[in-house]
Order: structure tokens, then C-alpha cells, then sequence
């Protein structure tokens, strides 16, 4: 390929200069800072301070709360993202082939895209409240042994299910226009090739749907990781003994409620190392996959 | 022209106290009705003198407000005061240098300070080992145990019980009405930190870590082990309602009738009396026999107020007349009526008493009847760090105890060995 040399102007550096600032003052400064942090032991006051090496990763990384955070935050995130995309993509298709009232069905589904992870969990919470709560009482009616306060696994099927719920519609939006961007005739010529409408979709619609869900799983997998904070926050708040702890929660216990700064700057590191590595592996070797 | 000057003088006279005042900032976590209230004192702080301005800022909850305060520490930018909890008590009062002893504030300041003015119960839990007070107690409370009066009449039960084994003999009683017989809102706090000073139990060493921070944790004794496998047993026989860690969940148990007892702070009188629609009473926190024969005091909950140091002595000089004002026995004895918080001095109980406020209101009184009881050697409160993870700790091997997910020897063995990993990361900090 040719490379043109373009004359050089400081225009453009300054039309790219406030997104710079923005990622320096808010990503790399904090982020730096976190780093540095990481390497001390301090009081919470910052009155004496001594550099202890990898002593606080040792010491968070290697506790049993954590490793248990960590791995419910991969197993949480993993369904999160799998049936947040699942859902939204089966109610985008179906959504899109309905003629009558189309316009009442996608106002209805994309009811609850505006609503901030913590309201959603304020209203699960609510829902789920063993003394006034439909869906407690739901659950126990339809035959289950519900009790979130106690059991793991319905603990971390509410938090699923509120962090679930809050994120079809935001996906739902986004592959209901990416189908509509589909060209008509790509799929009628489709239609005439084939009349199996369920073969149609995997071999026509969703290799032209690939961007956009390529786009979404990546936000989808940050929303699991970082946003659900606000859920977690509101309902369960970890418990029971530690079941639905993600790790960004556990980053916030131990640095704003219990005054560790320097453990968990040094557990913030390690999460942003994972979704760094997460996010390079997705861009890397899933997005070849995807034709634009 | 005449107009004008008239209005430049108007604003001149305005202008000038509101200029020569000191302002004196004061960041706490009252929020609600309690927060209305501080709001109050200030009002009446402000109105009694015209030197001080005392600006009263609510920061969120407990963690919350420790957090900012630490933040604005660092950043040199730390209020006057500043309202730390219990479990923060090891976090502010180890960092040397970031406070002001209010003893010593008091002293140099607002011409003296006694801390036998204070109660027995709040005398020594914010102070250092040698008993000099650190921080100012401002709400401080004591767990109770309260009681549905109208459902014990309903099965035959005239007063609450007085020990864990009296309450074993009556909760069958209640669980056949369809009642359970209890929840509490705070495990930590009712069923391991009080726990320990009700049966004068040690609670870590090192003097329940006043005069050290390297410390360990005592938690894994008998006496709590055998405790809490009562509580899963209760709970496994329907007599022990668990509603989840929030604090108004329990609550709301006992205010709906779910529960016939419930234990929470003294505290929460004001908001019962509001919300219940049954007759309830108050009653001290039941203790073991078989642990104790004649049952200790309790120690406060709730937090104290630090003068923060980095200040000029002027604005010091006003953070001691402000607390000076608010540690008269008017002022207690207005808080304490208007939030159910304990008066934190003698003289302000024996107002309370003289006015005849317990004759009307006898629950009142029991939250300070408990934490005047006779102390003893492990009453007087605890100094450990790192105690909000600590806490965070006890919940999950609690939940695990009660889920029946781990037996409760091998969840306080969890909670010994994890507590004492975090207590020394605590003490090196520190060191």
C-alpha cells in the first residue's frame, strides 16, 4: 500500500485534545495512582507509609474471599452476557418479523433501557423482599424452597435475573436496528434459496448481525463486570457469606468502607489486568471472526 | 443617595457578624429524622453565641463519612469535626496525629474536662488505654431486646425473657401461634461484640486491643460457638427469623408481626414508637446461665465526634466551645428524647430524671439502665482494626453457620484465622 503524506497541522490534535485530557485525568491518573498505591502500606491517613513490594497482592489476592469473588464474578459474568445477548437477540428477531402493532411491541421492549443499575436493583430488591415481596411469594408458591437471604444459588439468581433484565433492552435496541440493517434483498434472494427459516437466520442474518454483536458482548462483558456494582450493591451486598461478591464490590468494601487503600488498589489492579487481557483476547481472536 | 447609604449600611451591619464568625465545619452521618435534628443543634448552637458559625453537613452513612474524611485528610481540605463509627474507631484513633484528643482539646480550650462526667458505658470506649478520651461520644446506643406485647399476652407470656434459656422454654409457645419467637438486625454487633462484654467474655488480646494494635482475635471461644449452634437450631425450629443483613428488613419483621421480640439499638425507640401499631416494650439483651451468673453491662454503638487536627487555634477554640455546648445537660437530654440515643453524662440522665421522663416514658430508660449495670474487666468496648472487614468476616461465616453450608467450628475457625490476617496487615500499617 501507498502511504500519502498529508501536511502536517496542529488541528486535528487539537480536536482530539479534550478526549485526551478526559483519558488522562480519568483513566491514567487515577489508574496510575492506583498503581502506585498498590505498592504501599499505609493507615488510611496517609501518616506513615513504607513500600512493601507485592505484600498486598499477596495479601488480597491470595484470600479465600477474593478467590471466591473471582470466581463468581467470571461465572456471573459469563451468564450474564450469555443469556443478556441470548434474550435480547430472540426478542429483537421475533420482534422484527411481527407486522401488527409492531411499533407498541418494541416500545414495550425497550420499556426499561433508561433505568439505572441501582433503581433495577432497588425494584428487585423490593420484589424480592421475604416480607412484601410478589416475587418471594412467587417463588415459594410455584413450589421452590425459595430463600435468597440464606441459599447461594437463589442469592445469585436474583442478582442474575435484575442484571439480566436491566440489559435486554439496551441490547435489544441495538440488534433490532442491526437487523433492520440487513438489506431486504439480501434476504429475499435468501428466501428463495432456502425455506428452512431457522437455517436462513444462522447462515444469512446472524453472520450480517456479527458486528453488532461482537460490539455488544463487549459491552456486555464491561456491564457484567462494573456496572452490575450497582445491583450488587443494592440487593444482596455479597452475602450470603460471600456467594454473589463480585469483584468490583469487593474492591469498594475493603477501599471506601474499610479504609484499605492499599489493598485494594492492588486488587483494582489486578481487575483491570483481567479485563485488559479479556478485552485483548476478544479483539484479537473473536472480532477475525467478524466481517464488517 | 440617601437610599443607597441606607442600604449599604443595612448590608454593613448584616454583613459584619457574618464576616467576623468563624465557621466551623462539622461532617456527619445522620441522616433522616436524625439528620433533622443535628440540623436543630446547630440552629441552637448558632443562635446562643455569635463568634462561631458551626455548618453542619450530612456525608452519608458511617463508611461514607470515614471514607471523605480520610479523603479530605489527604487532600488537607479535613472539617473541624468529624463523626466516626465504633468499628472506625481503631482507623482514626491509631492514626496519630490526625485528631486532637478532645481531652486535651477541652482542657486547653473550654476551661476543663472530667470524664467521670460521663457514663459508665461511654467512658471508655473511645478513649486510649489510660482511659484519656479521644473522641467525643455523640449517638451512642446499646442493643435491647424488644417485645410484642400484645402477641406475649395472645400466648400467655408476661414478661420478655431475661436469659437465652428462658426464652428456649417460652419460643415454642410462640412458634405455635405462628409466630417466631425473634430476629435481631446487627449479628456482629448483638450476637459477638456485646455478646462478649454481657458474659464478661475477653474479646481479643492485648486488652481487647486498647493497648496495642497487635492483636488477636478471641472470637473462637466455647461460649460464642455454642451460642451461635443455638441460633441455627432456632432457626432450624422456626423460632429465629433470618430476614437478611439489613438492618430495617428485621425490623420490619417485628413491626409487621412476624417476629414477637426482636433485638436492635436503644436507638431505634423513636422510630418503633412511629411505626409499630401493638404495644411493645424494651428489655436488656438476654445472656446465658450457663455462661454467667450475674450478667455485665453492655458498651456503646453508635459514634463519636473528633476534632480533627491541621486547624488554627481559633477555629479549635470553637470546635471545643461548640462541643462543650453540645455535651450540656440541655442539649443531651434534647438529644436523647428527640432520637432515643442515650445521654452520654451523668448530669444530663439526672435532668432526664428530675423532669420526670421516664415516669411517662420507662422504656426510655432501659438502654441507659443497661450500660450503667456493673462493668467488669471486658466491658468497656474494643480497639481492633481493620473492623469493618473484620465485620464483613462474621457475616459471611454467619450466613454459612445459618445455610448450614459450614459447621460452626469450621466458620470460627474461618473467622479466627481471617481476622487475624487482616488484624496484622492492620498493625504493620500502622508500625
Amino acid at each position: 500500500m501507498k502511504r500519502v503524506q498529508f501536511e502536517h497541522s496542529p488541528l486535528p490534535y487539537l480536536f482530539i485534545a479534550p478526549q485526551i485530557i478526559i483519558i488522562v485525568i480519568f483513566f491514567l491518573w487515577p489508574a496510575g495512582q492506583a498503581i502506585y498505591q498498590s505498592f504501599l502500606l499505609e493507615d488510611a491517613f496517609g501518616l506513615s507509609s513504607k513500600f512493601v513490594w507485592f505484600r498486598n497482592y499477596k495479601d488480597t489476592i491470595f484470600s479465600d474471599a477474593w478467590l471466591q469473588a473471582a470466581g463468581f464474578t467470571i461465572v456471573f459474568s459469563t451468564i450474564v452476557t450469555v443469556l443478556s445477548l441470548g434474550l435480547a437477540l430472540l426478542l429483537a428477531v421475533k420482534a422484527n418479523e411481527v407486522l401488527q402493532g409492531a411499533r407498541t411491541y418494541k416500545t414495550l421492549l425497550m420499556w426499561a433501557y433508561a433505568i439505572a443499575p441501582p433503581v433495577a436493583g432497588l425494584m428487585g430488591n423490593l420484589m424480592f423482599n421475604p416480607l412484601v415481596g410478589d416475587m418471594y411469594k412467587f417463588m415459594n408458591a410455584i413450589g421452590f424452597d425459595f430463600d435468597h437471604k440464606l441459599d447461594p444459588w437463589d442469592a445469585s439468581f436474583v442478582v442474575i435475573l435484575i442484571s439480566v433484565w436491566k440489559q435486554v433492552s439496551v441490547n435489544f435496541i441495538f440488534f433490532l436496528s442491526g437487523l433492520q440493517g440487513i438489506p431486504n434483498s439480501v434476504i429475499e434472494a435468501a428466501t428463495m434459496d432456502c425455506k428452512s427459516s431457522f437455517r436462513r437466520f444462522w447462515t444469512i442474518t446472524f453472520p450480517l448481525l456479527a458486528p453488532t454483536t461482537f460490539f455488544l458482548m463487549v459491552i456486555n462483558i464491561t456491564y457484567a463486570f462494573f456496572d452490575t456494582f450497582g445491583i450488587i450493591d443494592t440487593t444482596t451486598q455479597g452475602a450470603p457469606g460471600g456467594a454473589t461478591n463480585t469483584l468490583v464490590f469487593k474492591v469498594y468494601q475493603d477501599g471506601f468502607r474499610g479504609a484499605d487503600i492499599g489493598g485494594s488498589s492492588a486488587q483494582s489492579v489486578v481487575l483491570m489486568l483481567m479485563v485488559l487481557a479479556l478485552t485483548v483476547i476478544q479483539f484479537r481472536f473473536i472480532e477475525k471472526k467478524v466481517h464488517y | 443617595m440617601k437610599l443607597l447609604s441606607m442600604l449599604t449600611a443595612g448590608a454593613m451591619t448584616l454583613a459584619i457578624p457574618a464576616s467576623a464568625q468563624t465557621d466551623i465545619q462539622f461532617w456527619h452521618a445522620m441522616g433522616g429524622r436524625l439528620g433533622e435534628v443535628v440540623e436543630e443543634i446547630a440552629t441552637k448552637y448558632n443562635e446562643s453565641q455569635d463568634t462561631y458559625n458551626l455548618v453542619p453537613t450530612y456525608k452519608g452513612g458511617y463508611e461514607d463519612t470515614m471514607t471523605a474524611g480520610i479523603a479530605a485528610f489527604r487532600a488537607k481540605q479535613q472539617p473541624n469535626i468529624i463523626q466516626i463509627f465504633d468499628a472506625g474507631a481503631a482507623t482514626i484513633i491509631n492514626a496519630k496525629g490526625a485528631t486532637i484528643p478532645v481531652a486535651d482539646l477541652m482542657t486547653e480550650h473550654a476551661g476543663g474536662f472530667d470524664s467521670a462526667d460521663y457514663i459508665e458505658g461511654v467512658r471508655y470506649f473511645y478513649a486510649d488505654s489510660d482511659g484519656k478520651m479521644i473522641g467525643m461520644p455523640f449517638n451512642s446506643s446499646t442493643p435491647l431486646l424488644y417485645w410484642n406485647k400484645d402477641i406475649f399476652a395472645e400466648v400467655g407470656i408476661d414478661a420478655p425473657p431475661a436469659t437465652w434459656e428462658e426464652f428456649e422454654a417460652m419460643a415454642p409457645k410462640f412458634k405455635e401461634a405462628g409466630y417466631q419467637a425473634l430476629a435481631q438486625s446487627h449479628s456482629p454487633w448483638i450476637f459477638a461484640e456485646n455478646f462478649h462484654s454481657r458474659h464478661n467474655l475477653q474479646m481479643a488480646t492485648a486488652n481487647n486491643g486498647y493497648d496495642s494494635t497487635d492483636v488477636e482475635i478471641l472470637y473462637n471461644n466455647d461460649a460464642m460457638k455454642m451460642h451461635w449452634g443455638k441460633v441455627k437450631a432456632w432457626l432450624d425450629e422456626g423460632y429465629y427469623g433470618h430476614y437478611g443483613r439489613e438492618w430495617g428488613a428485621n425490623q420490619d419483621a417485628f413491626v409487621q408481626k412476624k417476629t414477637a421480640m426482636w433485638m436492635g439499638s436503644s436507638g431505634s425507640f423513636g422510630g418503633l414508637t412511629t411505626s409499630a401499631d401493638f404495644q411493645f416494650g424494651a428489655s436488656y439483651l438476654p445472656y446465658w446461665t450457663s455462661v454467667i451468673d450475674e450478667p455485665k453491662g453492655t458498651f456503646i454503638g453508635g459514634a463519636a465526634l473528633f476534632a480533627m487536627a491541621g486547624k488554627s487555634d481559633e477555629e479549635n477554640a470553637g470546635t471545643a466551645d461548640f462541643l462543650k455546648f453540645l455535651t450540656s445537660p440541655e442539649m443531651q437530654y434534647f438529644w436523647h428524647k428527640e432520637t432515643g440515643y442515650v445521654p452520654i453524662t451523668n448530669a444530663a440522665y439526672e435532668m432526664a430524671k428530675a423532669d420526670g421522663y421516664y415516669e411517662t416514658t420507662p422504656d426510655a430508660e432501659v438502654g441507659i439502665l443497661q450500660l450503667t449495670q456493673p462493668g467488669a474487666e471486658w466491658t468497656k468496648g474494643y480497639r481492633l482494626g481493620f473492623y469493618v472487614q473484620i465485620r464483613e468476616v462474621m457475616y459471611a461465616q454467619f450466613d454459612n453457620i445459618l445455610s448450614g453450608s459450614s459447621d460452626v467450628d469450621t466458620a470460627f475457625d474461618a473467622i479466627e484465622e481471617e481476622a487475624n490476617a487482616l488484624l496484622k496487615r492492620f498493625n504493620d500499617s500502622m508500625n
